[in-house]
């Protein structure tokens, strides 16, 4: 078929959670799908991340996403590949004001329909006996989760093929065409587009700012019991949403293996791959101080990844400005595992030209567009 | 805060000692740091029983003039800086030179029941027994190919094992054009005469090889493929020995290149142990399997090139071809049985960390696909064993280290790398 044209309901240009999900829902809906990812099935940022299925209220569109993508994410607690455990989320307070402010969160989350409830200083030792001296409580998200999100991708991909779609496994969209891609072997596709391609996104559509903005992670030995809730410090929207170059915040997770997996590290313009040593340090100090015990563990790996982060923080959901049947899902920054399932949604909806079941203005690509 | 050494060497085998001894000469500050409690790298490990041999001996005295930090294990590497975890903490040790002589390692080839408890690697057992762990009155069968299980058996018959017999790969004709060989080199012949005798009585078989270790819950017997067929011995512990890989993991770390040309990658270096990257010398096993000649030569030249003393490395060159070239006969006459890389069936685990079978790497032609997917090589080894079986299976080549290169504690990595400049 090299050089040769082929005609698809929706082309999908990558391979992450995201393209994933998109890919699985618009087979599910019947069309023509075809997948182009040229690594591994989720092998992007999707295999770096750390899996928490949380919801932030700090913008009320992010939560409006996240809460619609938690509810879909229940179709997967059985799911063998998802390694789905609900360890529940708890955000520890390091005094007074974070304590009011658990008060006022657990508030906005409840409005939204997600189970939210401020604890005191005596029951967060009781549900976390390892942390710190001298917190002050914090709040329990009690039915938020962990999964594995690689093995996610690959199983939703395998689904949206067996209902008939395609995947160039190995293939890189070199370039956006009038009609659809041209692949990395010279083969052009025809047909709706979807860009999903994460940190790659200004390779296609530069139009769109975007900047990667890098994690570290490290994970542990097998320490089963050791800490039962992922756990956050209530400071950790001011690090995942602050413009800094680089921060830091408490962020730990036990995962069904009873390994331990510690976060989180934020920077720009950090272009390499490589293992910082430096934020490394910085991060580990930050947990040390919120659960001393974590000193003596053995780590067993330590590795790096990179958000999507866009200038406002919400993906770019919708329609590319200017452009007949190209459609942009990207740019999830630090959640886009929790939001993917209801980003491939609303996109669908968009697509099809029904009203999605929340709000898709504030992630219109054109909010950027000049 | 950092100490600084003119030379520091990682590694205190036969390479290791020789490079501290050649740079110490040169009244260079040198460190030696090895992960064992005592120098002796593989060859001349510690052994309860035994004296060391004198070689052995006259090598560890070269450590009276040089900072020897046993116990210290490398687990990262930053610009001109190693992370070294030791018991009672963390150092972090700078250097002007630096000289890699990490070794090898044995290499795992996956049969059905390999990961029976009563299995292990031949220099695996080895260890043991100079360790102490007792062997006597055990009967003992012994697999694999090369000299080194003739070393294996020999330790562990003066440790008392009940030798079942010693089963080569390769076939007798192979073996015989080895022993040919060995006229032209007399050393050598002496120590192989010498290990024959230590060895008397115990059956040599060539051209046969364990094809399955059955047990329920610990090794029972071994069924072993022959010249003359198959049959089934009953046996205590099996020693597997399938060759070396050498230990590359910390090279790659600092950014040194490797030759790829063989299944399992090794250090690339110059004549004179020079690696890719300046002020990097590496020597002995890393820079591909070549035996302790080789890895003390290699040593006693990177030392002095370290040092500065061009002539004096260059000198040792010679040695060093002649070293080398002996490691290359090796190679050729016990190339391994194609036969050996389709023992393992669907059921075998290849990762024992995560208990991957190799049914269920099927259809992966890439590590980290692999890894993702199946989590095969994500346990405490980094797929030093797993990874390694499946270059040598012939599936895809082992990904790239992560940081730490050994389990570390967290504590280990937080402690602050120093400002660049002081
Ligand atoms: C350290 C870290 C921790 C995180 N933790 C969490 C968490 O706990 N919870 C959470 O919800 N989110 C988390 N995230 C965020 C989450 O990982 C990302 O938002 C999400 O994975 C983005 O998915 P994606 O599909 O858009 O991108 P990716 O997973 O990067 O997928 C993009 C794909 O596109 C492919 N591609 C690129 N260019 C092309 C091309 N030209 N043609 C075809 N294909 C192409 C790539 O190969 C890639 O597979 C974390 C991220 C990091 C870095
Ligand atoms: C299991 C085994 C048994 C062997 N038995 C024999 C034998 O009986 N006879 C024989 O002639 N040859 C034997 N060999 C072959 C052996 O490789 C060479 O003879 C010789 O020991 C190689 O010397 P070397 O200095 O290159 O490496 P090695 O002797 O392997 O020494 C490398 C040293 O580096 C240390 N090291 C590696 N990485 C790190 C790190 N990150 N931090 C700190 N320390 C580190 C190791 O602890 C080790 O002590 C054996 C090899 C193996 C793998």
């Amino acid at each position: 078929m090299k050089g040769g044209i082929a005609s698809h309901d929706l082309i999908v240009v990558g391979a992450g959670i995201v393209g994933a999900c998109c890919a699985d829902a618009a087979a599910a809906e019947g069309l023509r799908v075809t997948i182009i990812e040229p690594g591994p099935i989720g092998g992007g940022a999707t295999a770096a991340a750390m899996g928490h299925l949380v919801a932030m209220d700090d913008d009320p569109a992010e939560l409006a996403l996240a809460h619609y993508s938690l509810q879909q994410w229940e179709e997967f607690s059985d799911l063998q590949e998802a390694e789905f455990s609900r360890c529940g989320t708890l955000w520890v307070a390091r005094g007074e004001h974070e304590l009011r402010a658990a008060g006022q969160r657990s508030a906005r989350l409840a409005a939204a329909g997600i189970q939210a409830h401020a604890v005191d200083a005596k029951t967060l030792y009781e549900l976390e006996p390892e942390l710190a001296p001298g917190m002050h409580g914090g709040m329990l998200v009690p039915r938020e989760a962990v999964v594995y999100p690689p093995r996610v991708a690959r199983y939703l991909v395998r689904r949206a093929q067996s209902r008939g779609a395609q995947l160039h496994a190995g293939r890189r969209v070199q370039q956006l065409t009038r009609d659809g891609v041209q692949l990395d072997d010279g083969t052009r596709l025809a047909g709706p587009t979807l860009v999903a391609t994460g940190c790659a996104l200004p390779e296609l559509l530069p139009q769109l700012p975007l900047r990667p903005r890098k994690g570290h992670l490290v994970i542990t030995e097998r320490y089963p019991a050791l800490l039962r809730h992922q756990l956050l410090e209530l400071g950790y929207a001011d690090s995942a949403h602050g413009d800094a170059g680089s921060s830091v915040a408490f962020n730990v997770q036990p995962r069904p293996t009873g390994q331990i997996l510690i976060g989180s590290a934020r920077e720009f313009d950090a272009a390499d791959a490589e293992v910082s040593p430096v934020m490394l340090q910085r991060m580990l100090e930050r947990a040390f101080a919120f659960m001393p015990v974590l000193r003596k563990l053995q780590a067993l790996r330590a590795w790096t990844g990179f958000r999507p982060a866009t200038p406002d923080g919400l993906p770019y959901l919708g329609a590319v400005p200017g452009r007949a049947n190209l459609w942009v899902a990207a740019g999830h920054e630090g959640l886009g595992i929790t939001t993917a399932p209801g980003s491939a949604r609303l996109l669908l909806d968009l697509i099809h030209g029904r009203t999605p079941a929340i709000d898709p203005a504030p992630y219109a690509p054109s909010r950027v567009a000049a | 805060m950092t100490e600084h050494y003119d030379v520091l060497v990682v590694g205190a085998g036969p390479a290791g000692l020789a490079t501290a001894q050649a740079a110490a000469g040169h009244g260079a500050r040198v460190g030696v740091i090895d992960a064992q409690p005592r120098p002796g790298g593989q060859v001349w490990r510690h052994d309860v029983r035994q004296a060391s041999p004198h070689a052995a001996r006259h090598a560890f005295a070269a450590l009276a003039r040089v900072e020897w930090l046993a116990r210290h294990s490398v687990v990262g590497a930053e610009t001109q800086v190693l992370r070294v975890e030791h018991p009672d903490g963390v150092r972090l040790l700078g250097y002007g030179a630096l000289v890699l002589a990490t070794g090898a390692r044995e290499l795992m080839l996956p049969f059905p029941g390999w990961t029976l408890p009563g299995v292990s690697g031949a220099g695996g057992l080895q260890a043991l027994a100079k360790q102490g762990w007792p062997v006597a009155g055990k009967r003992v069968l012994v697999s694999g190919t090369g000299p080194l299980l003739l070393a294996a058996a020999a330790t562990l018959r003066a440790h008392g094992a009940h030798l079942l017999g010693i089963h080569e790969q390769a076939p007798t004709a192979a073996v015989h054009a080895f022993a040919r060989q060995m006229l032209h080199w007399p050393a050598r012949a002496v120590q192989a005469i010498s290990l024959r005798t230590r060895l008397a009585g115990v059956a040599y078989r060539c051209g046969s090889f364990v094809r399955r270790a059955n047990g329920d819950d610990r090794l029972q017997s071994v069924d072993i493929e022959g010249p003359d067929g198959a049959q089934q011995v009953e046996c205590d512990l099996l020693a597997t020995g399938y060759g070396l890989v050498p230990n590359v993991e910390l090279a790659q770390l600092l950014g040194c290149a490797l030759a790829a040309h063989d299944t399992h990658p090794h250090v690339q270096v110059d004549a004179l142990s020079r690696t890719s990257v300046a002020g990097i010398h590496a020597a002995g096993e890393l820079c591909g399997i070549g035996g302790l000649a080789a890895a003390r030569i290699e040593g006693a030249i990177a030392g002095h090139m370290a040092a500065g003393d061009l002539t004096a490395a260059s000198a040792l060159l010679p040695a060093r071809a002649r070293a080398r070239r002996f490691a290359g006969l090796l190679s050729t006459h016990f190339a391994l049985d194609p036969r050996l890389r389709t023992l393992a069936t669907p059921q075998t685990t290849i990762c024992r960390c995560e208990d991957v079978t190799l049914g269920e790497l099927g259809g992966y032609t890439d590590a980290r696909d692999a890894k993702l997917a199946t989590r095969c090589g994500m346990g405490a080894c980094q797929g030093r064993i797993c990874g390694s079986a499946l270059a040598e299976l012939g599936r895809f080549p082992r990904s790239g280290p992560r940081p730490p290169l050994f389990p570390a504690r967290l504590a280990t990595l937080a402690e602050a790398s120093p400002p660049l400049s002081d």
